[in-house]
């Protein structure tokens, strides 16, 4: 299930990075303004396609809610940005605020003057609530398609209070950023948005090693145990709550860091990021790409969604149809994942059954030991 | 109950909505004793084992390991404080090799941050060269655990077992599906391992009790029924009603 089944060359890595990195600098020179920027939207949500594949490729556990954690690092960066650009306002804050009559900033904005708060809330702040979320449900032994549900209906609960907070964050309409200013320039202005493409490139980079370190060796292993046999995990002497609620607050600081991407990128932050749909998409991103892969988790996210745009452009209407029928075909014939296919035997098994490879000669394999025994 | 006594069981009582699992169970274990547990399905074997490692919480009674009651602590307190089980049919970890199965039993302590920041620790590396020659998986080292065979995988979690240094091993029908060859061999590994640790083993294969040569005790619905060697327990007159069959006059 991992990278280390295909052994490449190191001149080949050698050379793939150099492209990929030549690729990322000459990016805003080869995309018209509009591309680059639906790109560097897209690999932001490759990070937290990450997360997605860290809890459910690794550890099983499938979230369907992790729209939370992305609209709470999307708030946080829209509120900073926010607050610095409202000088010409009245009474010195947030223009929406005089819609409500509302004169005074509420408090827990004014954290939020501060750029160094800001920039470690955009990931502390979703990493906290996740990890007390998942502590609260994984100690009570809540698993498989109830948690499932349970971070559905969490998720429910946070798009409503957001949506229904008009005084305090503008409620439905979202906090808009675009134009904004950051050290003094428009966030919405082309020159930012490259600006902003680059750091999402990077940080889609340092995700994907962070996310790689996470599960490689050891604490890697015990996920994978958790996932394939958690009360084994127990009788051996670990305690899969700690494991759990610890991997789960990483996909929601990687959620957060994404989500406040996405915001700068696509130009507003608004409920709209915690609804039903958009979480599931996010699974179903790992699901084609490859679950366990994390490579195949970046793959899905961008190629998905650059699909979704191009699509959608020429025939309108018609993506959630694809977008479904994407989901089936994957679930039903790649089980894996694109990617996991690949790394498989799936290229191998499509060439002999057209006859272009030749069959490996192995034992028919014995179906000896069915699972039984896992009935907790 | 005296000093020398690893384990007590004393007055076992697991009740299932009204049905008795275990019914007033009483068994001690000595240091360093091997104890084979027999019994007809249902008698309450497994249960038994459910028990002394925190799965099922007795509706009475109490557990006595080293002196410290285990009834009530959580699964992964049990077994770091030296309770170690292997399941009825194999559970590994099918996705990883053989030698990460082996890595996680070994690694202490077992908290994220250990596993996380440090890599393993010399002397568990030879302590996992070791075990893979006692149960002749060497070769397989890089091998996927759900690759082996399924003499392989029972043999891999007793690999496993011995890894976590258990004081107590507590080992459910550990030759189901073997041959009779690979029995042979795993009732030789289990009686070299008593000894040094106290080992439980239960099964229904008759042969592979008498090889074990041990003390024997015998459940029957949810309660200890006789205990003694195998020939005292095969002439116990009740033993013979409830399990073995009389011999055809």
């Amino acid at each position: 299930m991992s990278l280390s089944k295909i052994k490449f060359d190191k001149k080949i890595v050698l050379s793939f990075w150099i492209i990929l990195i030549a690729l990322i600098i000459a990016a805003p020179t080869l995309l018209p303004v509009f591309r680059l920027n639906l790109l560097g939207r897209y690999l932001s949500l490759s990070i937290v396609a990450l997360g997605v594949d860290l809890i459910w490729g690794y550890t099983g556990l499938l979230s369907l809610g992790q729209g939370i954690f992305f609209a709470l690092g999307g708030y946080c960066a829209a509120m900073y940005l926010q607050i610095t650009s409202s000088s010409e306002f009245p009474n010195n804050i947030p223009e929406f605020f005089a819609l409500y009559g509302v004169e005074k900033l509420p408090f827990f904005w004014e954290p939020f003057r501060s750029p160094v708060f800001t920039f470690l809330a955009i990931w502390i702040i979703p990493a906290l609530v996740a990890g007390l979320i998942g502590f609260l449900v994984f100690r009570n032994r809540i698993k498989g398609v109830y948690f499932s549900i349970l971070t559905q209906a969490s998720l429910l609960v946070f798009f409503n209070f957001f949506n229904g907070q008009q005084k305090l964050i503008n409620g439905t309409n979202g906090l808009k950023t675009d134009v904004t200013q950051l050290f003094g320039q428009m966030v919405g202005s082309e020159s930012m948005q490259r600006i902003f493409f680059w750091i999402t490139a990077i940080l889609v980079i340092a995700a994907w090693f962070f996310a790689k370190w996470v599960v490689k060796g050891r604490f890697g292993n015990i996920l994978i145990g958790i996932r394939d046999d958690e009360p084994r995990v127990r009788f051996t002497g670990y305690n899969p709550v700690i494991f759990k609620t610890i991997i789960f607050s990483i996909a929601g600081g990687l959620a957060g860091i994404s989500g406040a991407l996405y915001t700068v990128q696509s130009g507003i932050v608004s409920p709209q990021f915690m609804t039903v749909p958009f979480s599931i998409e996010m699974v179903i991103w790992v699901a084609v790409g490859g679950r366990g892969t994390l490579l195949g988790a970046i793959l899905g996210a961008v190629f998905i969604n650059y699909a979704k745009s191009l699509v959608s452009e020429a025939l309108p209407a018609s993506w959630m149809f694809i977008q479904g029928g994407l989901f089936i075909l994957v679930v039903t014939a790649l089980p894996e994942g694109v990617l996991g296919w690949i790394q498989g035997d799936g290229p191998r098994n499509l060439l002999q059954r057209f006859g272009l490879k030749r069959k490996i000669e192995t034992y028919p394999s014995l179906e000896v030991n069915n699972k039984e025994g896992n009935n907790e | 109950m005296n000093n020398k006594d690893l384990l007590n069981l004393i007055d076992i009582t697991v009740s299932f909505e009204g049905f008795l699992a275990l019914n007033k169970l009483n068994l001690n274990l000595k240091k360093g004793e091997l104890r084979a547990v027999i019994g007809p399905n249902g008698a309450g074997k497994t249960t038994f084992l459910d028990v002394i490692t925190g799965k099922v919480k007795p509706t009475k009674g109490e557990v006595i390991f080293k002196g410290k009651s285990l009834v009530g602590r959580k699964e992964h307190k049990i077994a770091r404080l030296g309770v170690g089980r292997k399941f009825q049919s194999p559970r590994i970890f099918e996705n990883l090799t053989v030698k990460e199965n082996l890595e996680i039993s070994v690694t202490t302590p077992k908290s994220p941050l250990n596993l996380i920041n440090k890599s393993i620790k010399d002397e568990q590396l030879i302590e996992i060269d070791r075990l893979m020659k006692i149960v002749n998986l060497a070769q397989k080292v890089d091998s996927k655990a759900g690759s082996l065979s399924h003499g392989q995988k029972q043999w891999l979690e007793i690999a496993m077992l011995v890894g976590q240094k258990p004081d107590l091993m507590l080992v459910d029908e550990p030759v189901a599906g073997l041959t009779d060859e690979e029995t042979d061999l795993t009732a030789d590994l289990l009686k070299s391992l008593s000894g040094e640790n106290t080992v439980v083993v239960i099964d229904h294969d008759m042969e592979f009790i008498r090889r074990l040569d041990s003390n024997v005790s015998v459940l029957n619905q949810g309660t200890v029924l006789c205990e003694g060697t195998m020939e005292t327990i095969q002439k116990d007159k009740k033993v013979i009603d409830v399990y073995l069959g009389r011999p055809e006059d």
